[in-house]
C-alpha cells in the first residue's frame, strides 16, 4: 500500500466543506460550542476564502425576503418555492431558512459586503427576491467572518473527505486524505455536517475540449454530499429534481439583470417571443403553469419547444431592451447618456463579479449589446438543491414550525438532521428546500449548526471508532495510487493500460451515459423508462470498472473519489426518474412515456441505500402555509 | 487554455512554502515545476475561468486566453485587484478598450467580526433563535407559526 502516515482529529462537531453553508454553520457553531464546551472542526478540500460555489463571487444575493420591513412576509416566499417546484417542496424547510436568511444578509453587510442602496438607504432589488451586491470579495467576506470564529487551529484546508466512517448505522466520523501531502485523516466526531455543496459535470457539458470546465455550476461541485449521505444510509429526497439554467450561451453568464433589471424579452430565430406563442402550453401545467411569475422550468419548456422545432437561435433581446430605455429618456440626452453609462457598467459587472468568461466571450465576439442581440441557452443538468432545483438529504424541519398535520412525517428531534442520527445537512446538501441560494445556505449552515451543537450536548458519549473499518477504508481510497504504481510503465502511455481506468476517461463514459439515457442535453433533456433501464445496464459495468481506477498523485487520487461520488449522484438519479412516473418539471426533464403530470405524484419520491440496496419510497406533500 | 503563466514573469513564489495560485485555486488545478521554478496549470479543460489565481499572484504572471472551442481570440479581460476595489480591463477583439472598477468591500480586511456587533438575544440552545438574533434581523422575535 501507498505510503501514508494516518493522522486522527478527534473532534465534537465536524464540518465538512468551506462553502456559504458551512460558513454559516462555522459562525454559529463556533458561538454554542464555546458555551458548551465543545469542539468545533472544519474540512475543506480547497482554501475557504475561495472556495465553494461563491469562489468567483456574485452579483446578487438571490434570496432577502425583507421581513423587517414588511416587504413580503414568509407566506409569499412558500408560495413562489411552491410554485416554481411544480407543489414539491418541504415548506417547513423552506420557512425555517427565509425567517432567518435576512440576518445573514445584514451579517455580510457587517463584515464588509458592499449593497446597493437607493438615495434613501434602501437595499437596491435586482427583483422581488434579489438584491444587486458588488460582490467580487463576497465569498472572501463571509470566510474571514467563519475563520475568526472557528481559529484557522479548527480548519483543515486541502483535505478531501472520501468517506463516512460508520460504526454499524451509527455516523462517528469522516475520513479522507490530504491532496498535498500522504497523510491519511482520521476524524472522530458526535456530529457531522455536510456541506460539500452539489453535483456538476455527472452529464456531460456542452462544452468540449478546453471548455469543459465552463459549466455554469462549478465543477468543484463533484456530488460529495450526496455519497456521503447515500453512504451512511441517510434518505434521500428529489433525487430527480435537477436544474437546468438557461443562460447566455456557452460562457453561461447570467441573465437576471437582463430580464429583471433590464426588462429585456427573449425571441427565437423567426423574432417570436416564445412566452406568448407558446402561452397555451402552459394550461397543461396547472395550476403551477397559471401562476406569476412562471415556473423556472416551464421557461425553459416553452424555449425547448421551439427549439425542438428547429426555431433557433434563442436571443436574448439586449439591444432592443436598451432602445426602450432609451425612449424612456428621448427628450433628455444628457439624462440618457448618464442612465447608459450606469447600465453599461452594472451589465459588465453582473459577468465580471460571476461569469468572467462572459465577458471574455462577448470581448471576443465584439458585442455591443446596445447594437446586437445575444444567444441564450439551456445548459447541462445540475444538482444544485440551493437553487431551482431540489436534489439533497431529507432532513427534520423545526419543531415550531410543524402543525399537527406535518409533524410526525417532517420532524425527528432537530433541525436539518438527515435519517441517520448525528448528520446533519445544509445548502446544497438538504433537499427539497429550493431557491436558498448563497444566503440562505448561509441561513441554513447556522441553523443546522446550532441544532448540530444541541445533538452533542445531549449525546456526549465519545463516539467509538472501529479501527478495523478504518484500515479497510485507507487501503479502499489509496488503492488507485497502488493500481497505478503496480502496473504503470507497461504501455508506453499510461494513459491507455488495460488493467485500468484513469478518472478523466471514467468522468466521461459517466457523462455519455447520463447524456444519451438520462436526457442530458443531446438528447434534448428527453428520457423514459427504456432508456433509464439501458443506462442503469450500462452503469452496472461502470460501478465495476469504478474499481479499477488508478491515480499516478494525490491530484488525480480526488479526482477518482470525485468521480466515484459523481457516480452515485447519477445512479440516485436515474433509479428516482424512473421512480416517479409522470413529468413534472418538463423543462427539467421529460419523460416521454409518462408525459404528464399525475396528481398521485404530488409526493416525494426519495431513496435509501442500504446494505447494498437501493430502496425507494414515497412521502407525502404537507403544506404549512395555511399556519403561517 | 483557460488560465496560463508567463514564464518570463513567474518565480515560482520562491518566498513562500507553496505558490500563491496553488494556495487559491478551487480545483486544484495549479502545479508548481519545481526544476524550472515556474507554477503552471496542470489540468486547464477543468479551469472555471474564475480568476483566482490571476487576482493572487503577486507578479501578474498568471492570465487568461479564452476557451479556444467557443471564444473567437484576440480579447483580454485583466484585474487588478486593491484592497477595497477592483479594476477591470477589457479589451476587445478589435481593439475596443473599457475599464471598469467596482467596489470589493466596504471595511478593512481582516475586520469581520462573527457577531456582526449584533447582540445575543437567546440563551436556550434548544430553540430556534441563532445567535445575533433577534438583532440581526431586524425583527422583534422571529415568526414561527400562528
Amino acid at each position: 500500500m501507498a505510503d501514508f502516515q494516518t493522522k486522527e482529529v478527534s473532534t465534537d462537531l465536524l464540518i465538512i466543506g468551506g462553502g456559504m453553508a458551512a460558513c454559516g454553520a462555522a459562525v454559529e457553531a463556533a458561538y454554542w460550542a464555546k458555551k458548551n464546551g465543545l469542539k468545533v472542526t472544519l474540512v475543506d478540500k480547497a482554501a475557504m476564502d475561495r472556495s465553494g460555489a461563491v469562489a468567483m463571487g456574485l452579483s446578487a444575493i438571490n434570496q432577502y425576503v425583507g421581513l423587517k420591513d414588511g416587504e413580503n412576509t414568509l407566506k409569499d416566499y412558500l408560495n413562489y418555492v411552491r410554485n416554481d417546484l411544480m407543489g414539491i417542496t418541504r415548506e417547513d424547510v423552506v420557512a425555517n431558512i427565509a425567517r432567518h436568511v435576512d440576518g445573514s444578509v445584514h451579517l455580510f453587510e457587517k463584515w464588509g459586503l458592499p449593497i446597493w442602496t437607493d438615495d434613501e438607504g434602501k437595499y437596491v432589488h435586482e427583483g422581488r427576491w434579489q438584491l444587486m451586491i458588488n460582490g467580487e470579495s463576497y465569498k472572501v467576506i463571509v470566510a474571514e467572518a467563519a475563520k475568526n470564529a472557528l481559529g484557522t487551529d479548527n480548519i483543515y484546508e486541502r483535505v478531501f473527505i472520501v468517506d463516512p466512517l460508520m460504526n454499524g448505522d451509527k455516523c462517528v466520523g469522516a475520513v479522507g486524505f490530504s491532496v498535498r501531502e500522504n497523510i491519511f485523516y482520521v476524524f472522530k466526531a458526535k456530529a457531522v455536517m455536510v456541506a460539500m455543496g452539489g453535483a456538476v459535470h455527472v452529464f456531460k457539458p456542452r462544452s468540449s475540449g478546453e471548455g469543459l470546465g465552463r459549466a455554469w455550476y462549478p465543477p468543484w461541485n463533484s456530488g460529495s454530499s450526496a455519497y456521503f449521505t447515500l453512504k451512511a444510509g441517510c434518505e434521500m429526497t428529489c433525487q430527480e429534481v435537477r436544474f437546468i439554467p438557461v443562460r447566455f450561451k456557452d460562457a453561461y453568464g447570467p441573465v437576471g439583470a437582463w430580464f429583471l433589471l433590464f426588462k429585456s424579452r427573449a425571441t427565437n430565430g423567426l423574432d417570436e417571443n416564445y412566452m406568448q406563442t407558446r402561452a397555451g402550453e402552459l394550461e397543461n401545467w396547472a395550476p403551477y403553469g397559471k401562476v406569476k411569475p412562471v415556473p423556472a422550468n416551464l421557461r425553459n419548456w416553452l424555449m425547448l419547444l421551439d427549439v425542438m422545432d428547429g426555431k433557433g437561435p434563442i436571443y436574448m433581446r439586449t439591444e432592443e431592451a436598451i432602445q426602450n430605455i432609451a425612449n424612456e429618456f428621448k427628450d433628455d440626452p444628457k439624462a440618457f447618456k448618464k442612465k447608459m453609462k450606469e447600465l453599461e457598467s452594472e451589465a459588465w459587472e453582473d459577468f465580471l463579479d460571476m461569469t468572467i468568461s462572459q465577458a471574455i466571450l462577448w470581448a471576443g465576439m465584439n458585442v455591443a449589446p446596445e447594437e446586437s442581440k445575444s444567444e441564450i441557452a439551456a445548459a447541462e443538468p445540475y444538482f444544485i438543491g440551493s437553487h431551482s432545483g431540489a436534489s439533497g438529504a431529507w432532513v427534520s424541519g423545526p419543531e415550531d414550525l410543524q402543525t399537527a398535520e406535518t409533524k410526525d412525517e417532517y420532524f425527528w428531534g432537530y433541525a436539518n438532521m438527515c435519517t441517520v442520527p448525528g448528520i446533519f445537512a445544509a445548502g446544497d446538501a438538504s433537499g427539497a428546500s429550493s431557491h436558498k441560494f448563497s444566503s440562505g445556505s448561509h441561513a441554513e449552515g447556522r441553523i443546522a449548526a446550532k441544532a448540530a451543537i444541541a445533538y452533542c450536548v445531549d449525546n456526549p458519549a465519545e463516539p467509538k471508532v472501529d479501527y478495523a473499518v478504518v484500515e479497510e477504508l485507507k487501503t479502499r481510497i489509496l488503492a488507485p495510487l497502488d493500481l497505478f504504481e503496480k502496473n504503470k510503465g507497461y504501455s508506453s502511455d499510461n494513459n491507455i493500460h488495460p488493467e485500468y481506468i484513469r478518472p478523466k476517461m471514467f468522468m466521461f463514459r459517466l457523462q455519455k451515459i447520463m447524456d444519451e439515457y438520462a436526457g442530458g442535453v443531446s438528447s434534448q433533456f428527453k428520457t423514459s423508462k427504456p432508456l433509464i433501464e439501458r443506462g442503469m445496464f450500462l452503469m452496472d459495468f461502470l460501478r465495476e470498472d469504478a474499481e479499477k481506477l488508478a491515480a499516478e498523485d494525490l491530484h488525480e487520487l480526488m479526482r477518482c473519489w470525485e468521480n466515484t461520488h459523481r457516480m452515485w449522484q447519477a445512479e440516485a438519479h436515474m433509479r428516482t426518474i424512473l421512480f416517479r412516473e409522470e413529468t413534472r418539471w418538463p423543462g427539467y426533464y421529460f419523460r416521454t412515456d409518462t408525459p404528464g403530470m399525475n396528481a398521485d405524484w404530488l409526493a416525494f419520491a426519495n431513496c435509501t441505500w442500504k446494505n447494498g440496496e437501493w430502496e425507494m419510497k414515497k412521502r407525502p406533500v404537507k403544506y404549512i402555509h395555511e399556519s403561517i | 487554455m483557460p488560465s496560463f503563466v508567463i514564464v518570463e514573469k513567474c518565480d515560482g513564489c520562491k518566498a513562500l512554502d507553496k505558490t500563491a495560485c496553488q494556495h487559491i485555486c478551487p480545483n486544484d488545478l495549479m502545479v508548481l515545476n519545481k526544476d524550472l521554478m515556474k507554477a503552471y496549470n496542470n489540468e486547464p479543460e477543468m479551469c472555471w475561468e474564475c480568476y483566482n489565481c490571476v487576482k493572487i499572484c503577486p507578479v501578474d504572471a498568471v492570465e487568461v486566453r479564452g476557451y479556444a472551442d467557443f471564444v473567437p481570440l484576440g480579447a483580454s479581460v485583466s484585474p487588478m485587484r486593491g484592497t477595497d476595489s477592483i479594476m477591470w480591463t477589457v479589451k476587445f477583439r478589435n481593439g475596443t478598450l473599457k475599464r471598469f472598477k467596482f467596489p470589493i468591500r466596504t471595511n478593512e480586511e481582516g475586520s469581520a467580526v462573527p457577531d456582526g456587533g449584533f447582540a445575543t438575544g437567546t440563551e436556550n440552545l434548544k430553540d430556534s433563535v441563532l445567535f445575533t438574533e433577534p438583532a440581526s434581523t431586524g425583527m422583534n422575535s422571529i415568526p414561527s407559526l400562528k
